[in-house]
Parts: C-alpha cells; structure tokens; sequence
C-alpha cells in the first residue's frame, strides 16, 4: 500500500493551505442538505466538528458513550492552549509556533500539517473568546499569556486551571445550539463498537445502547473519528476511566492503519502512586512549571532519610540540593520539554534520590516564587522590606494555581505552600494514533479521524498546550473544509439505508463477538487483566525501552491475551446496563494495540521524543535519532496471525534542518 | 496493612428505572489513601470474585472535573466535604468500624437507571434551549477586540465552573434545577459576548427547566453548601432579575 500524505503541491508552506483552501472542491448548501456525516466523540475536536458541520448544513449524526458530550476526556485538560497571536510581544510568530512544534516533535511530524495548525491556532482564540470562554485577562481587560514548555514566549492561553473545562464548555454549547436546531442529532450513551464499509468506503458504525444494550446500525455518507488517545492502555494515566482505543481499534480491524503507536507520553508533573488499589493518576499542570522548581537532594543519605520518613523537603538546605534541570538544560530550564524532563525525574530517582517512601517522586518547590512575587506585591504596595514576602507571594500563587494546589492536598493530604510538591512522570497523552493524510482522511476512503486519536501533528512529543490547539484546530478550523475534498464526489450518492447486508454482518459480528465474551464466563476480573497488561507496558514499553525488553513484553501480553480469552468473567448479561462488558471489550482491543505498540517501538531502532530506547542514547545520556533510517510515520496493519504490516510515509523537511535537539 | 479501615456500606441497588430498589449491606476494608471511589472499586471486586453483579455507579475523570460521578453519601450529594466531588472524597475522613449510607441523586428530573447511575439528560436539553452564544465557527472578531473588565471576567468565571453534576438538583428538598440554569445565564450574561441574547436565553432555560419536571426555588440553599465547586446562590437572585426583565419587556 502507497500511503499518499495529499500535502498539497501548490505554494510555499507559508501558502499551502490558504491556496488548497481556495481552490478544494466545496459542496454546495443544497447538497449539503442531502448529506450525512457521522461524528463519533465530544470531546473538543467531535464536538467542534459536529457543530461546525451542523453550521454548515450537513446532517450529522454525534455519537457519545457519556451520557452527556460535555463528559468528554478534554474537560480535564489544566494548563492552556497555544496561539500565535504574539500579544505579549516577544517575538512570537506563525513560523516560531511552526518551528517549536517541529522541533518538540522531535522532527517526526510533517510540516504542512503542523504549519496549518500554526496559522489556524489564532482563530481559536477568536472563536472561543466569541463563544464566552472566559480565558483570564490583564488588569486592562485583554487576554493574559503564560509559558509552556519547550518554548521562549509565552503563547498560552488559559483559564486558571481548567482551560479543557472552559473550552469543551463553549463547543459543547456551539453543538447544543446545532442540536436545539435538529441540526445534530445527538446519541448519548452509545458506543461504536464497529465501522461499517460499503464498495471499500466507510458508510456507517454499529453502536451499543449502553442503558439497553440494544446493537443499532447507523449509516451515512462519511464517519468521522474523533475518540480521543490511547493512554489507558498502561492502566495507570492521567486519562478517565472510559477512555479507550476501542472505536479506532474497531476501524484499524477494519483496515485502517494505526500509525507510531510507539509515541507515548510520559508527564513529568504528577502525583506519585500511592498504594495498588490506586485507579488512576492525576496531572499537575505543566504550567506550575513556569514557577515551580524540580530538584532531589544531592546526597543519597538525604533521600534516604526523606524516604523513611525522618526527614522532610525542608531539611535540606539549599547547597544540598539538587536543581537538575536548571543544571542540565541552563537554556530553558524547568521549562523543557516533557519527554526531556521525565527521563530526567527517573535518571534521579535510578540514582536512588527519589523522595518519596517508594523512591518514585521528585520535589516542584515554589518557595523562591513566593518570593519574588512577595517582593514585587510589597513593593507595589509601599510596604518596605519588612513584609513577609512569602506570605505575600503565596497570595499570588494561590490566585495562579490555587485549584491545583488544592487537588494536590486532597489526594496527597500534604499542604503544599509549606512542604514542596511530590511529583512523578505517568502516562499522559498519545501522539500515535490512526494514520491520516492532509485532509484528516485515512487510509479507508470516507473515513476521518480529528484530534488525539489521530497521528497528525506531534510527532515524537507534544509541546504543552498544544492538545487542545489541535484538537479545536482540526474541529473547527480543518474538517469543515477538506471533508468536502471526499463528500464533493458524493452528491449524486443517494442516503444510506442500514438494511443493506454490511450492516447485517456487521451486527451479527458485533454480537457475536459480546456474547462470546460474556460467555467465557471464567474466574478473573476484567479489571485485573487491565492491571496486568498495564504493567506489562509500563515495564517494558513505558518511560524506556530495549530490544530485549519489547521482545519479552510482546510474548507476555499474548500470553496474557490468550488468558484474558480463556478465563475472564464478565457479570450479567449482554442486554442491559453492563459495565463490564463495556470494560470487557475495551481491554479486549487493549490487549491487540499494546502488541503493536511494542512492534513498533522495536522496528523503531533509534531514540526520539518519547520513544527513549537504551541503546540509542549519547555519552550524556541525551536521546540519539536516526535521521538516515528513520525519518518515516510507521503505520501498521494489523494481522490476525501476528504478522503485522509496516506501511512506511517518509517524512520530508524543506524548510527545516534536522538538528540534534538541545535545550542546553 | 497499616492505614485499613473496616467500613459497613449500605448502598441503593435497582436493577432498572422500572424495579423495585432498596439498600443493601457489604463489608468492606478500605485503605485511608484510597478515593471513596476505589473503595467503591475494591467492593465491587469483591462481589465480581463472588460472582455477583458489582455496584453501577457513574464515574470517569476522578479529578473533580467531568461531572459524572452523582451519589449521595450518607444523606449528602458527594459526601460530607464542601466543595469535593465524590472522586476526590479520601477515606482518610472515615473512621474504623463506620457504616456509609450511598444512594443515588433523587429528583424527578434524575430518573434512577441502574443503582447509583440516573439520567441527568435534562440539563443538556435545558442548555439547549438557549445555554449558548449563537456564533458560527470563523465569524468571530479578534479575541482582544472587546477589552472585558478584569472582576467581570473572574465573575463570569465563577459562574462558568459548573461541572453539570446535578449535585444542586439532588441536595434541593423540591428538585429545584435554578442553580445549575442560573450559574448558565450568568455566565453568558455577564459577558458582553452573551449579553446581546440574554432575554431569549433566560426565557427558553426557565421554560424547558420547569418543561423537565424540576421544582421550584424556595430560598432554601442547600445547592450551594453541596454544589461542589461552591457556585453561588447570588447566581440565582441575577438571573431572578434578568428573567423579570425579559418577562417585563415582552410584548
């Protein structure tokens, strides 16, 4: 199979999408009245989409496994999203955002996509604002900008600390509307359990009522994925209980390619794990970074003493202490980016300064901004040098990150304005995901896949804040265009009915395949399979990888792929209410991607972004790419007999020179 | 292990929205650094190693965010912390030997589906009926066009922080949905982005909340002691008056 990346050949990159933009095939609002087009997911790029597209005229069909589309993952996300509006006036540009993107990518995405989101990034904000996302603002009533990581301006735009909240908020609502006009149809607590192709298209899903467990088919001209990551594979992330691969693993067994499933992230700001009944890990906002500082003690003994308990964080004085990043990468600092400062958190906690009772956290100390803010509020407030500047300065933190702050001492127990913040990398974001070309389209004619579920813009490591950039981009801004690049063809193509015999397989394999599961009946949780497998991934394919290790990984999750088959036990029945036969299915297709992740992270013999292998590390410790060899998207078919398909999309850079990435 | 707590729960199972429910009594050991959710997830472990059906319960971000998890915890919506979800409740406030009562949400509005788990889809179609700004995608103006007061903005905030759990609607004594409606309309009205549709809006939300069965507002604030992000009952007494101005001003 040639994959054809469709980057449009007309126009320098700075013009390529303003030129295809003006010259795609559109269909006209007539027909796009004739048209239906089925959005699976709410999150911010389905529910963007689907209300786009219902603005638009189309008929679409959004479907959500939550029982409202404002439940959708995005809700969580903290931080901010990325615009380059350059507002603060440091320089920031298109191409700055473009070139930090690409190079935080670790130079494994394609440049023309992450351009194109480059240059939509600032029409996001201006919908958004316009939508009333209440994104925070300066004394003189315009936006306010922090830092990110991996970046020298401050481009982040943000709502205290729950920017995905606010924004998810504002497409929910835009969708609402286009639900209020019949517009959109909106089918909550429905999950696709799988894609329907007709003549090779894909024309439909087969969903599951959750509340009845009723299987239903629904077809139209076009699907459009928008099922967010694939980090629950590991078990323990940062991502809700119900997210899942499932609807993307259903169109990868239907024919669609899941490209560098490899590319994981590890976030370096996270609250440790505490215990083993521990279900999932929380994210403390990489914006913390801006003002926090990461260290571990200099002396083991120090650790030691820390980890039994016989010292805390403020024993340590100053000169003990280690800032590692700061030391390591004087150039940006805590601010790098997340893949480089998570392997840096484990090379100390190897080192056996970690400072928790397991050894698995490292100290964000905000002390020296409380500080400074103390300093600057006493100032501007005549109150002379004897002001308790730390007190003062809590003040200011607390307004900046006080939600955050108040999460962390309501699962920690631990006050963090006294004791610094214990953290640890965890699972985080999937820049894999379903292969697309330029129009978001996959490699099945007709069917697309927007935001973290496909592969797009990241390449090896997303940048903070551009999630959700991504996301809106590619909702609001990408898919109401170049969907029309396939539905332009489609005009005279009457609607889909769902007594066509695909559909009737489809169901049939659907059902099947649940009463199968259910009928195991054997004497493991579904739960613990997910736990086993997730530590399988942790260790093996997790923050760093070896041939010997993936090797060992792989034949251990088929072993336990084929107990998983034998010896489940899924409660009740298939026709009613059943959450763990919902659970059942999701981990089923866990249980298929975490093999091709370790595939690909074995074919992938160098070390970029978040895919750190050990053999391919500098004396430094840096990682070490293959330029030569591997600048390509690994797309893989899966095979029912383990002889998966590598389909390779060779990346080409014209207008950046591949460099070694330093943050020095 | 050293921090285990012995727990009685007593917990509402009903097969269906149609069966017949009531409580019923398991033994538990929780671990004090456990979320009341994982404690729920170690007891329903339990049953399913027993071969019985575990406990449904609505769940899924467990950071305090998303909304979904609606239970009532001895006698409160979300348990007994202000301003905490029942995902970022820790069973570090309970002590050895304790018996927990857990129910659903209850309110007309909230049908009960399965156990824990109710149908909160009235709120959608009440933000439906107006819970919005009616812009299309690329219509907007740049984002620093209309410079908005810093207090206003923060306010606005305030109101916007609404997670959609339903925990006002299941602490009000009539089922009363005006918390949830107003901190909406606030939201929107406080911005000179929502203003402009400010009376439709307040008239369609009031119209399809009392169209979904929820009751009437009497004063009484419980939504705001248990609402979980702390909005504010002044919300209600805002859109009061907005809501008196739209009915005042139309024909």
């Amino acid at each position: 199979m040639k994959l054809n990346s469709n980057i449009p050949e007309a126009g320098s990159l700075e013009e390529k999408w303003t030129k295809y933009k003006s010259k795609m095939n559109l269909v006209a609002p007539n027909n796009k009245r004739r048209i239906d087009v089925i959005v699976v997911g709410t999150g911010l790029a389905g529910a963007s989409a689907a209300a786009t597209m219902g603005e638009l005229g189309y008929n679409v069909k959004c479907f959500s496994f939550h029982d409202s589309p404002r439940r959708a993952h995005s809700i969580a996300a903290q931080g901010g999203i990325n615009a380059a509006k350059n507002y603060q006036n440091d320089g920031d540009s298109v191409y700055r955002l473009f070139y930090d993107t690409i190079k935080g990518g670790d130079y494994r995405s394609r440049e023309a996509n992450v351009h194109r989101l480059a240059e939509v990034s600032v029409d996001i904000i201006d919908q958004c604002v316009a939508q009333g996302v209440p994104f925070a603002r300066e004394y003189g009533g315009l936006l306010e900008n922090r830092s990110f990581g991996g970046v020298q301006v401050s481009r982040t735009f943000y709502a205290r600390g729950q920017t995905g909240q606010q924004l998810l908020i504002g497409a929910y609502q835009a969708l609402s509307r286009q639900i209020s006009t019949g517009q959109v149809e909106m089918y909550n607590r429905h999950e696709m359990l799988d894609l329907v192709k007709i003549d090779g298209k894909a024309r439909g899903i087969v969903t599951r009522n959750l509340i009845s467990g009723k299987i239903e088919s629904h077809a139209a001209h076009c699907v459009v994925l928008a099922t967010g990551g694939y980090g629950n594979v590991f078990y323990l992330s940062t991502n809700a209980m119900g997210c899942n691969v499932s609807a993307g693993w259903r169109a990868v067994r239907r024919g669609a390619l899941m490209a560098n499933p490899c590319y994981t992230q590890i976030h370096p700001t996270c609250i440790p794990v505490s215990g083993e009944y521990q279900s999932k890990l929380t994210l403390m906002s990489e914006s913390l970074r801006n003002d926090g500082r990461v260290w571990v003690p200099k002396k083991v003994e120090d650790a030691q003493a820390i980890q039994q308990g016989k010292k805390t964080g403020l024993d340590i004085p100053e000169e003990d202490r280690d800032y590692y990043l700061e030391r390591r990468y004087p150039a940006f600092g805590n601010l790098v980016p997340r893949d480089v400062a998570s392997r840096a958190a484990k090379v100390a906690c190897d080192e056996g300064k970690g400072v928790s009772p397991t050894g698995l956290a490292v100290y964000l100390d905000f002390t020296d901004a409380a500080i400074r803010y103390g300093k600057a509020k006493a100032h501007s407030m005549n109150l002379g040098s004897s002001a308790d500047y730390k007190k003062l300065g809590q003040e200011v933190i607390a307004a900046k990150y006080g939600n955050l702050f108040q999460m962390y001492e309501k699962i920690s127990g631990e006050n963090p304005y006294e004791f610094p913040m214990k953290i640890f990398p965890a699972v985080h974001y999937t820049m894999g995901g379903i292969w697309v070309d330029y129009n978001l389209q996959t490699n099945v004619p007709g069917l697309f896949c927007l935001g973290e579920a496909n592969f797009s813009d990241h390449g090896a490591n997303r940048l903070g804040a551009s999630a959700l950039m991504q996301g809106l981009a590619d909702g609001y801004f990408v898919i109401p265009y170049t969907i029309g690049t396939f539905l332009s063809d489609e005009i005279r193509t009457p609607q889909f009915s769902t007594d066509l015999p695909e559909f009737a397989a489809a169901e049939k394999a659907v059902k099947e395949r649940l009463s199968m599961l259910i009928n195991i009946k054997g004497d493991q949780s579904v739960e613990s399979f997910h736990r086993r497998l997730g530590k399988i991934m942790w260790e093996y394919c997790g923050m760093s990888r070896s041939a010997e290790g993936l090797t060992k990984g792989r034949d251990l999750i088929r072993e336990l792929r084929a107990e998983f088959y034998k010896d489940v036990f899924i409660p009740g029945s298939v026709d009613e209410y059943n959450t763990e036969l919902e659970k059942a299915a999701r981990v089923a297709d866990f249980l298929e991607l975490g093999e091709v992740m370790m595939v690909d992270a074995l074919d992938r013999n160098e070390s970029c972004g978040g895919h750190f292998r050990e053999e391919f590390r500098s004396p430094e410790g840096e990682a070490m790419r293959d330029d030569e060899n591997y600048t390509y998207v690994a797309a893989w078919e899966w095979a029912d007999d383990g002889n998966h398909v590598l389909h390779k999309e060779e990346l080409e850079f014209k207008n950046v020179e591949l460099k070694t990435r330093s943050y020095k | 292990m050293s921090g285990d707590i012995n727990l009685t729960l007593k917990v509402w199972r009903q097969a269906g929205p149609k069966a017949k429910g009531k409580l019923e009594s398991y033994k538990v050991v929780a671990n004090e650094h456990m979320s009341f959710l994982e404690m729920l997830d170690v007891l329903n472990e339990q049953l399913i190693s027993e071969k019985q059906e575990p406990i449904t319960f609505e769940h899924d971000c467990r950071e305090g965010i998303c909304g979904s998890c609606s239970m009532v915890i001895n006698g409160q919506p979300h348990g007994p912390q202000t301003g905490t979800t029942a995902c970022q409740l820790h069973m570090r406030h309970y002590k050895d030997g304790e018996t927990i009562v857990v129910e659903p949400f209850r309110a007309t509005a909230f049908p009960v589906l399965k156990d824990l788990s109710v149908d909160r889809s009235a709120f959608d179609r009440v933000i439906q009926a107006g819970g919005y700004v009616s812009v299309n995608t690329g219509q907007a103006v740049d984002g620093n066009s209309i410079p908005i007061e810093k207090d206003l903005s923060l306010k606005a905030f305030d109101s916007a922080t609404c997670i959609g759990c339903g925990a006002c609607v299941a602490a009000c004594p009539n089922g009363s949905a005006m918390l949830f409606t107003s901190a909406k309309v606030s939201h929107l009205g406080l911005l000179p982005q929502g203003k402009v549709e400010g009376v439709s809006r307040v008239k369609g939300m009031v119209a399809q909340m009392d169209k979904e069965g929820f009751g009437m507002c009497s004063n009484i604030g419980a939504c705001e002691a248990e609402c979980p992000k702390e909005i504010s009952i002044d919300n209600i007494a805002r859109m009061n008056r907005e809501y008196t101005g739209a009915m005042l001003g139309s024909e």
